[in-house]
C-alpha cells in the first residue's frame, strides 16, 4: 500500500512519516506542503492513501478532496475535533485522526483503510455496469414489460407517486419511486441533481445558475446536489 | 503558565530511531522560530484572524511538546483572534517564549 502526505507543517509530516514507518506494508511515496502540488502529483501517480490536513492556508483538505474524481482513501489529521462530521460526508474519508496522533490511534486507522481497500471490489463490481451503457432497463407499462435503454434515458422526474422516464424517442409514466429506479441505474452515467430529477449525465447539452439543459428540459439542480455534480464535470 | 516543553510524545514515537528524532528536532527549531515571527508579525500589523491561523499551527507543537494547558489555551485564543481580540497575546508570548528557550537546549 502507499501514500502520501499533505500538510502545511514539516513537523506534522515528520510525524505522520515516522508512524507509517511502523506499519510494514505502507509506503510513503511524497509529501506535500500544500493541496496544489499535491494535486499535480495525482494527475501522474496513483495512490492507494492520502493523509490529509484540514487547515491549510488557501486550500482546505475538505477543498481538495472535492477536486479528486476518484478519490484514493484519505485520512483526514487535524488539531481541530469540530470537522469530524463533517469528513465523514466524504465516501473517501475513512479516518479522522486528531493530532498529536497516538501510534495506537494510527494503527487503527490504518486497520480501517485496509478494511475499506478489501471492500472495494464490490464496488467495482457495480462500475463495471455502469460502463456497460448498452444494457437494458425494463418498465412495468400495463401489464407490459417495456425494454429501455440506458443510454436512451434522458432524464427522470418525479411526480407524486409516479415517476416520468423522458427517452429520446418517447415519454414513459411508471408507477415507482425515483430512489427505486436509481438503484438500477448506472452511477456513473446517471446523477440526481434535484429531489425530483436524475439526469443521464451524458445527455447534458448546458449547464446555466442553478439549471441544467438536457433536450429540451430545463432541470433545477439543487443546493446540496451542485458540488456532486461540479465535481464530475470536466471542466476546461 | 508553569508547564515546561519536554520530548516524552517525540520519544515515544521515536523508540530505538535516533534518526529520527535528530531529524526531528532540526525540523522544529527551523521550523517553530519561523511561525512565531509570523504571528508576532500579524499582531503587528493588526491582523487577528492571520494571527489566528498561525496559532493554529503553533497549538499542534505544543500538543507535540505535551504542553497539554498551553494547547488548551491557544485553543481558546484562536477563537478569541477569529473574533478579532488580541488580549491573550501577552501570555501567549509568554508560551513562545517558553519554547524558544527549551529548543535551544535541545
Amino acid at each position: 500500500m502507499n501514500c502520501i502526505i499533505i500538510d502545511d507543517e514539516a513537523t506534522a509530516r515528520a510525524v505522520v512519516t515516522q508512524l507509517c514507518s511502523r506499519i510494514p506494508d505502507l509506503d510513503v511515496i511524497d509529501e506535500f506542503s500544500g493541496a496544489m502540488e499535491a494535486i499535480k502529483f495525482l494527475n501522474k501517480h496513483t495512490v492507494d492513501l492520502i493523509f490529509l490536513d484540514i487547515h491549510m492556508p488557501g486550500f482546505t483538505g475538505f477543498d481538495f478532496v472535492e477536486t479528486l474524481k476518484n478519490p484514493p482513501k484519505i485520512v483526514m489529521t487535524t488539531s481541530d475535533t469540530n470537522f469530524a462530521i463533517t469528513a465523514y460526508e466524504y465516501e473517501a474519508i475513512v479516518d479522522y485522526l486528531v493530532k498529536p496522533i497516538t501510534e495506537e490511534r494510527f494503527e487503527k486507522a490504518i486497520q480501517k483503510v485496509k478494511k475499506s481497500l478489501t471492500e472495494q471490489p464490490k464496488l467495482g463490481a457495480r462500475e463495471e455496469t455502469d460502463a456497460g451503457l448498452d444494457q437494458d432497463l425494463y418498465i412495468n407499462i400495463d401489464r407490459r414489460l417495456i425494454k429501455l435503454k440506458f443510454k436512451e434515458i434522458q432524464l427522470i422526474e418525479a411526480k407524486g407517486d409516479y415517476i416520468e422516464i423522458k427517452t429520446d424517442n418517447e415519454n414513459y409514466r411508471v408507477h415507482n419511486t425515483l430512489k427505486k429506479i436509481k438503484e438500477k441505474l448506472p452511477e456513473k452515467t446517471f446523477l440526481q441533481i434535484h429531489r425530483s430529477y436524475i439526469i443521464n449525465f451524458t445527455k447534458i447539452i448546458d449547464i446555466e445558475d442553478n439549471s441544467v439543459l438536457i433536450a429540451k428540459n430545463v432541470v433545477p439542480i439543487s443546493r446540496s446536489n451542485r458540488p456532486e455534480l461540479m465535481r464530475r464535470l470536466n471542466l476546461l | 503558565m508553569e508547564e515546561k516543553p519536554n520530548l516524552t510524545y517525540i520519544d515515544n514515537l521515536a523508540g530505538d530511531d535516533q534518526d529520527f528524532k535528530a531529524k526531528f528536532i532540526t525540523i522544529i527549531k527551523e521550523e517553530f522560530p519561523q511561525e512565531v515571527n509570523t504571528y508576532v508579525e500579524h499582531i503587528k500589523s493588526d491582523e487577528p484572524r492571520a494571527a489566528a491561523e498561525i496559532v493554529h499551527k503553533l497549538k499542534h507543537k505544543f500538543n507535540i511538546l505535551s504542553m497539554e494547558k498551553a494547547y488548551r489555551f491557544s485553543v481558546d485564543y484562536e477563537e478569541e483572534l477569529r473574533r478579532g481580540n488580541m488580549k491573550m497575546n501577552a501570555d501567549f508570548l509568554n508560551i513562545l517564549q517558553s519554547i524558544t528557550s527549551y529548543l535551544k537546549t535541545i
